[in-house]
């Protein structure tokens, strides 16, 4: 698995998302209250609305364009909508932020729980390191 | 609880306390030959019961006046002709829909018709206009056909239709209603998103894209000066200080004051528009130039570029005050009684910058031809030759609102001080997304009367209050991200390959 360092974890505002650009894709990472990290491609299943541009809130964005509400950790619409975004694996390490240039596969999706935690999005960023002794370099 | 009955053939309808007491007053309407009878209760200027026989196509637009609370006595005396004599304002557009064919669009935004909707009420089981909103996309965009779907559902549905409660919590994250929240916030001295959020125990950890935007804009108004801005709690126009369009890309307006400007400008504009390639190139209806297309990235540099030619942002993209549409009045017109465009020049330099609960947009015009539109604006200010008239409420909007007739003043000064006041009150009463038009058909112009044009010490304080907000708001967000504020907003971020040799 190839990944990037994004750089550091706080170059990602709380409660807001920054983009990525890689091989073609545009990988939206977004950080929520709890200061978790995911990685969604920044197209919304609906119309292709740039997630990153959404109010994050909970564990969930809200897509700019028309209001679908996107789980972070599925990718998934919440609701009655239908559709799904695809996931990446980011990881903190010593507070930067590393991030899979692949997205999750179908898959690794299908495989038992204990076999997906290494690529599962969503991995809290106090694990590796406690974001409030992390300052920019 | 309304009720529809055919009773040996006649149309019955009735909602509400249809008989009345002491304190209330019947209006009523019979014409025996057509066999048609009406009759409304009224009290306190509200509907409180209504039967009608013979003629039950008003029903759902009696009920929905009684079931919001709307002040009606703006108009009572037309009450009884129904909605087609009022105008469209104020219409939930309820009425006639069950003679509708399946294929009708009942929503315009998102093209679902009556048979989709209505299907998806059957089949999925939907008792509440917020699951039809959910589950087909009617009324969840403009909401302008919000009425006929919650038509729709009391048609299909009959006596299962649960009315969804004339108060309504903000969002799905508290039990609070926005005036109360509102209250609360200044009554109990809250002064942050997470104070609000604790002190009326909100169900969610950080709200919602609903009610975030809310609570930082009922603070800001709160708070003047004292309150820090959550961008995180911002629509993304508001963050990004641009509309975003539907590729992801941002529209740039700048602020051209009373649609005045001078061929010094236009050439900027033009180089900017060259120099970042913008596809696409438009005057705007409320005339101003807006520079389509652009990318999110190049945003701060063009900003930067429009700021040494002295432009600002013209606030296109927020719940702000956006333009001042005029005309070109006494200096050129032979019509024009005032100078307009001064007028003009002179409201947008004291509102530019005001952030309200939804849009706001002014115009002057120098004569009662009105070429500046200045009817079917927020507030609008019509010229003659001996002073002005100011006109309030009015959008051209999804539903045409012509703005109704506040008083007339005999100078520009006072022009100035009425609508500070006006916006002010609208700013500190109105609900977040409320436009000024539905709040003033809420609260009743007679309400807006008294706060404005009676009481002469309240307006004077609204209007230092807004002067005072003023101080605050007029820094130019473009000029500050230009000089690199939010730079993280608009830069991606560098990636460095890590673990294997492909480019990433």
């Amino acid at each position: 698995m190839t990944f990037v360092d994004a750089g550091p974890f706080d170059a990602i505002p709380r409660r807001g998302a920054r983009v990525l650009r890689a091989r073609g894709r545009t990988i939206a990472l977004f950080r929520t209250t709890d200061d978790r990290v995911y990685a969604l491609e920044d197209r919304c299943p609906h119309k292709g609305g740039p997630l990153s541009q959404g109010i994050v809130h909970g564990h969930c964005v809200t897509c700019p364009l028309h209001e679908w509400v996107i789980d972070l950790e599925s990718g998934e619409a919440t609701g009655p909508d239908e559709g799904a975004t695809a996931r990446f694996a980011v990881h903190i390490e010593d507070g930067r932020i590393l991030v899979a240039v692949e997205p999750v596969s179908a898959a690794e999706d299908a495989a038992p729980e204990d076999a997906k935690q290494p690529v599962a999005s969503g991995i809290a960023a106090s694990a590796d390191a406690p974001p409030t002794r992390i300052t920019r370099a | 609880m309304s009720t529809k009955l055919k009773v040996t053939g006649i149309d019955v309808f009735s909602a509400g306390d249809f008989n009345g007491d002491e304190g209330s007053d019947a209006l009523t309407f019979h014409d025996a030959g057509r066999g048609v009878y009406k009759k409304l209760v009224v009290r306190d200027d509200r509907i409180r019961g209504a039967v009608l026989c013979g003629d039950t196509i008003d029903g759902p637009w009696y009920f929905q006046l009684m079931r919001d609370g709307t002040n009606i006595a703006d108009i009572r005396d037309q009450l009884l002709f129904g909605p087609a004599h009022i105008g469209d304002s104020g219409t939930a557009g309820a009425d006639a829909v069950t003679a509708l064919p399946d294929h009708a669009e009942i929503c315009g935004c998102n093209g679902i018709t009556k048979g989709r909707i209505v299907a998806a009420i059957t089949e999925k089981k939907l008792f509440t206009l917020d699951e039809v909103r959910a589950h087909t996309k009617a009324s969840s965009s403009c909401g302008s056909c919000t009425g006929l779907v919650e038509q729709l559902l009391a048609n299909t549905l009959g006596g299962d239709y649960s009315e969804s409660p004339s108060v309504k919590p903000m969002c799905p994250c508290t039990v609070h209603t926005h005036d109360e929240v509102r209250k609360a916030i200044r009554e109990y001295a809250l002064k942050s998103i997470p104070d609000v959020m604790r002190f009326l125990e909100w169900k969610t950890e950080d709200g919602c894209h609903k009610c975030r935007p809310a609570l930082n804009f009922y603070l800001l108004c709160a708070w003047p000066g004292e309150y820090r801005d959550d961008k995180q709690s911002r629509f993304i126009n508001e963050r990004a200080h641009g509309n975003i369009q539907r590729d992801g890309t941002y529209s740039v307006v700048p602020r051209i004051w009373g649609g005045v400007t001078t061929p010094k400008e236009l050439r900027a504009i033009a180089d900017v528009a060259e120099k970042y390639r913008v596809p696409t190139v438009k005057i705007t209806g409320g005339q101003r130039i807006d520079l389509l297309g652009v990318k999110k990235e190049d945003l701060p540099r063009i900003w930067r570029d429009l700021a040494a030619a002295g432009f600002v942002s013209g606030h296109a993209y927020g719940k702000a005050l956006r333009t001042v549409k005029t005309c070109v009045g006494k200096e050129w017109c032979r019509f024009g009684t005032q100078d307009s465009t001064g007028l003009g020049i002179r409201l947008e330099r004291m509102a530019w910058g005001s952030w309200h609960p939804h849009k706001v947009k002014l115009a002057v015009s120098g004569c009662p031809r009105n070429c500046a539109e200045a009817t079917i604006k927020d507030f609008g200010v019509v010229c003659v030759e001996s002073g002005y008239e100011i006109h309030v409420g009015g959008n051209g909007g999804m539903k045409v609102r012509a703005t109704d007739f506040l008083c007339k003043v005999p100078t520009a000064d006072e022009v100035l001080e009425y609508c500070g006041a006006f916006l002010q009150l609208y700013r500190e009463e109105a609900r977040y997304l409320e436009r000024t038009a539905p709040w003033i058909e809420r609260v009743g112009l007679t309400y807006v009367k008294q706060r404005i044009v009676d009481d002469d010490a309240g307006r004077r304080a609204l209007y230092a209050r807004f002067l005072e907000s003023q101080r605050h708001a007029q820094i130019d967000p473009w000029a500050e991200r230009a000089a690199g504020k939010d730079a993280d907003e608009f830069e991606p971020l560098d990636a460095t390959l890590l673990r294997d040799g492909e480019p990433a």
